[in-house]
C-alpha cells in the first residue's frame, strides 16, 4: 500500500472522531462530507482511473434512494434495503456500462447525462410504485432523539465511505486498476495487447455506481422524504467532478480532500448567499478550471507534497 | 383524422425543435464543445420577447431583430474571453465550464425574473385555422414558418458567405483551414456567437407558444441533445431531420403511451441511436 493510500485511511479515521466534539449540526455536516467523499471516490474510478467523463452519478444516486425507499415502505429493514440498492446499482450499471462505455468523449458524456433524464422520467411516471412527482415518504429508522439519529446516520455513512475507500484502494493496486490506467492512456493499444477493455470498463462502471447507490439509500432513510427532482438532480453528477478537479484528478486522497474542501465552500456559500448559491458555485467552477486545472495538489508546492507522501497525483 | 393531426403537429413542432438545435449543433460541430448554456440562452431570448412586448409593446418580430445582434455579441465575447482559454482541453473541462456558465446565467434569471411561469399573450389573439377536422393554432404556424426561415438563413450563410465557408472549412479540417489563412480563433468566436444568436431567436419564437421560466432551460437543452444525435452532427439538414423525427416519435408516443412517457421515449431513442448509429440519420462530416 502506498503512502498516499495510508494517508487517505488516516484522514477517514480522523473523521470518525467527529461525534466526540460535535453537536447535531456538525454531525449533519459530517454525514454530508462522507457522502460527498463517496461520490468523489466512486466517480474517480471511471472518470479518474479510466478517463471517461461520466455524468451518471445522479442517476445511480436516485436509483439507490428509490430502491431503498420502496423496499423500506414494504417493511424490509434498512440494512437489507441498502444491500438491495447496492446490488441493483452494481448489476444495472455493469450491464449499462458494457453498452455505453463503447462510446467515447462527447458521445459518452451525452449518453451518461441522458441516463439521469431517463431514470428521472421513469420514476416520475411510475406513480403507483414511486409516488411520482408527489415524492416518497420513508419510515423513520430509530426515531429516539435528534442526536442519536444524527449519530446513527453519520456512522452509517462513514462506514460506507470506509468501505468505498478500501475498495478503491484495492482496485488501484490490482490488475483492474492497472488495466483502467492503460485504457485511459491508450484504449486501442490496450485492446491490441489483449486487455478485455469492455469487461474492465463494465466492472469499473458497476463499482463506481454501487456505492453511490447505497449512499443514495442512506440519504433517503436519513431525510425521510425524496422526490425525483431532488435525488435525480444533475448537480449530483457535476459536484463529484468539481471535487475531483479541485483535489486532483485520479488520486483517491486528492479527490477526498477535494470533497471536504468543496463541502466547506458550499456550506459557507449556502449560509451566507442562499439566493445566489448556484451562481457562486458556477463562478467557483470557472475560476477552478481556468486557474487551477490540476487541483489543490498541484498548488501545494508539489515538491513538498512529494517529499511527504512519496508520489505525485496523476494528471490527466 | 387523428393520424393526420399527429403528422401535422409533428411537422410544426419538428421545425421548432430543429430551430432549437441548430445553434447547439453548430457549436458542437465546429468548436467540439458541448454547450450546456444553450438552454439558458433560449430562455433568456424568451424573456427578451416577453419583456419587450409587455413593457415596450414591441411585437416579437422586432424582438427577433434585437435578439440576433445582442446575443451574437454576448456569445462572441463569452467565447473570446472565457471558452477560448480551455478550447483544446478534454471534453470534461469544456463541458464543466459551460455547466458553470449555465449555473450563473440561470441563477441570475431566477434572481431577476423569479421562477414563476409567465406567458407572452398576444393581443388580439391569433386564433387557429381548421381544415376538415385538423386544427392548427396560427401562432404555432407563424413560429414554425419563422423557425424554417431562420434555419434557411443559416444554411445560406454557411453556403454563400465568406465567413460561412470559413466556418465549414474549420469544421472539416482545422489544420488545413489554418494553412489556407483562416483565423481559427476568430472563426470559433463567430461560430459561438452565431450559436448564441440562433438560441436567442429560437427563444423569441418559443415565447409565442410555450410558458417561460428559467426552470425550462434544461428541457430545451435536452431537446437539443436528442435532435443533434438523431439527425447527425454538424449539418443544417441533419438538424431538420432530427427535429422532425423527434417530434414524430413524441407525437406518436403520446398517442399510444400517454404524453407522460414522451420524454422518456425520446431519451431512450437517443441512447439507442448513440450506440447503434452515432453518426445520426444524415450524418457526414461537414456543414453543407
Amino acid at each position: 500500500m502506498t503512502r498516499t493510500n495510508i494517508a487517505l485511511l488516516v484522514l477517514i479515521a480522523c473523521v470518525a472522531a467527529l461525534p466526540l466534539f460535535g453537536d447535531a449540526y456538525a454531525m449533519r455536516l459530517g454525514t454530508m462530507a462522507c457522502m460527498y467523499a463517496i461520490f468523489a471516490l466512486s466517480w474517480n474510478i471511471v472518470g479518474g482511473f479510466a478517463g471517461y467523463p461520466s455524468f451518471a452519478t445522479a442517476a445511480f444516486f436516485g436509483l439507490g434512494a428509490y430502491t431503498t425507499g420502496i423496499l423500506m415502505n414494504k417493511g424490509v429493514p434498512l440494512s437489507v434495503s441498502l444491500l438491495g440498492a447496492l446490488v441493483l446499482c452494481l448489476v444495472l450499471a455493469a450491464a449499462l456500462g458494457a453498452v455505453l462505455l463503447r462510446l467515447r468523449g462527447h458521445y459518452f458524456a451525452i449518453a451518461s447525462l441522458s441516463l439521469v433524464e431517463v431514470f428521472r422520467e421513469l420514476v416520475n411516471n411510475a406513480t403507483d410504485l414511486t409516488g411520482g412527482g408527489m415524492g416518497l415518504n420513508i419510515p423513520l429508522v430509530s426515531g429516539s432523539s435528534v442526536l442519536s439519529d444524527a449519530t446513527f446516520f453519520f456512522y452509517a455513512m462513514w462506514g460506507l465511505l470506509l468501505l468505498t475507500a478500501l475498495v478503491v484502494i484495492a482496485v488501484s493496486a490490482s490488475k483492474l486498476g492497472f488495466g483502467l490506467n492503460c485504457i485511459r492512456q491508450n484504449e486501442t493499444a490496450s485492446n491490441m495487447v489483449g486487455l478485455n477493455s469492455t469487461l474492465y470498463k463494465a466492472v469499473a462502471f458497476g463499482l463506481s455506481a454501487c456505492f453511490v447507490g447505497a449512499a443514495g439509500g442512506l440519504y433517503a432513510a436519513w431525510v425521510h422524504y425524496i422526490d425525483p427532482s431532488d435525488v435525480f438532480d444533475i448537480l449530483y453528477s457535476v459536484k463529484p467532478i468539481v471535487m475531483a478537479l479541485m483535489g486532483g484528478l485520479g488520486s483517491p486522497l486528492g479527490v477526498v480532500c477535494g470533497a471536504f474542501v468543496y463541502l466547506g465552500l458550499e456550506e459557507v456559500v449556502w449560509r451566507n448567499y442562499i439566493q445566489i448559491h448556484s451562481g457562486v458555485l458556477g463562478v467557483l467552477i470557472i475560476l477552478l478550471l481556468l486557474f487551477l486545472p490540476h487541483g489543490l495538489i498541484s498548488l501545494h508546492a508539489s515538491k513538498i507534497w512529494r517529499g511527504l507522501f512519496g508520489r505525485k497525483a496523476k494528471h490527466v | 383524422m387523428l393520424a393526420i393531426q399527429v403528422l401535422i403537429n409533428a411537422l410544426v413542432l419538428g421545425c421548432l425543435y430543429a430551430c432549437i438545435a441548430i445553434g447547439f449543433s453548430l457549436v458542437w460541430g465546429v468548436l467540439n464543445v458541448i454547450n450546456l448554456i444553450h438552454g439558458s440562452f433560449i430562455v433568456l431570448g424568451a424573456y427578451l420577447a416577453w419583456g419587450a412586448y409587455n413593457a415596450l409593446g414591441l411585437s416579437p418580430w422586432y424582438s427577433l431583430l434585437i435578439a440576433a445582434p445582442s446575443f451574437f455579441v454576448f456569445g462572441y465575447l463569452l467565447q473570446r474571453l472565457l471558452l477560448n482559454r480551455v478550447i483544446t482541453a478534454p471534453v470534461l473541462v469544456t463541458l464543466t465550464l459551460t455547466f458553470g456558465l449555465d449555473l450563473i446565467l440561470n441563477n441570475a434569471m431566477i434572481y431577476y425574473f423569479k421562477a414563476d411561469y409567465r406567458k407572452l399573450i398576444l393581443n388580439p389573439p391569433t386564433g387557429s385555422v381548421s381544415i376538415f377536422d385538423v386544427v392548427v393554432p396560427v401562432d404555432r404556424l407563424i413560429a414554425t414558418a419563422s423557425a424554417l426561415a431562420l434555419t434557411f438563413l443559416l444554411y445560406l450563410l454557411l453556403r454563400r458567405s465568406k465567413v460561412g465557408r470559413a466556418i465549414v472549412a474549420v469544421r472539416l479540417d482545422r489544420d488545413a483551414a489554418v494553412l489556407m489563412g483562416v483565423n481559427v480563433k476568430s472563426i470559433y468566436a463567430v461560430a459561438f456567437g452565431l450559436g448564441a444568436a440562433l438560441a436567442g431567436c429560437a427563444g423569441v419564437l418559443m415565447a409565442l407558444i410555450f410558458p417561460i421560466s428559467p426552470l425550462t432551460s434544461s428541457a430545451y437543452l435536452g431537446k437539443a441533445f436528442v435532435v443533434c444525435v438523431l439527425g447527425g452532427l454538424g449539418s443544417v439538414s441533419g438538424a431538420l431531420a432530427g427535429g422532425l423525427l423527434l417530434a414524430l416519435v413524441e407525437g406518436v408516443g403520446s398517442v399510444y403511451l400517454g404524453p407522460a412517457h414522451a420524454v422518456t421515449l425520446s431519451f431512450v431513442l437517443l441512447i439507442i441511436f448513440l450506440v447503434v448509429r452515432p453518426q445520426g440519420l444524415l450524418g457526414r462530416k461537414g456543414f453543407e
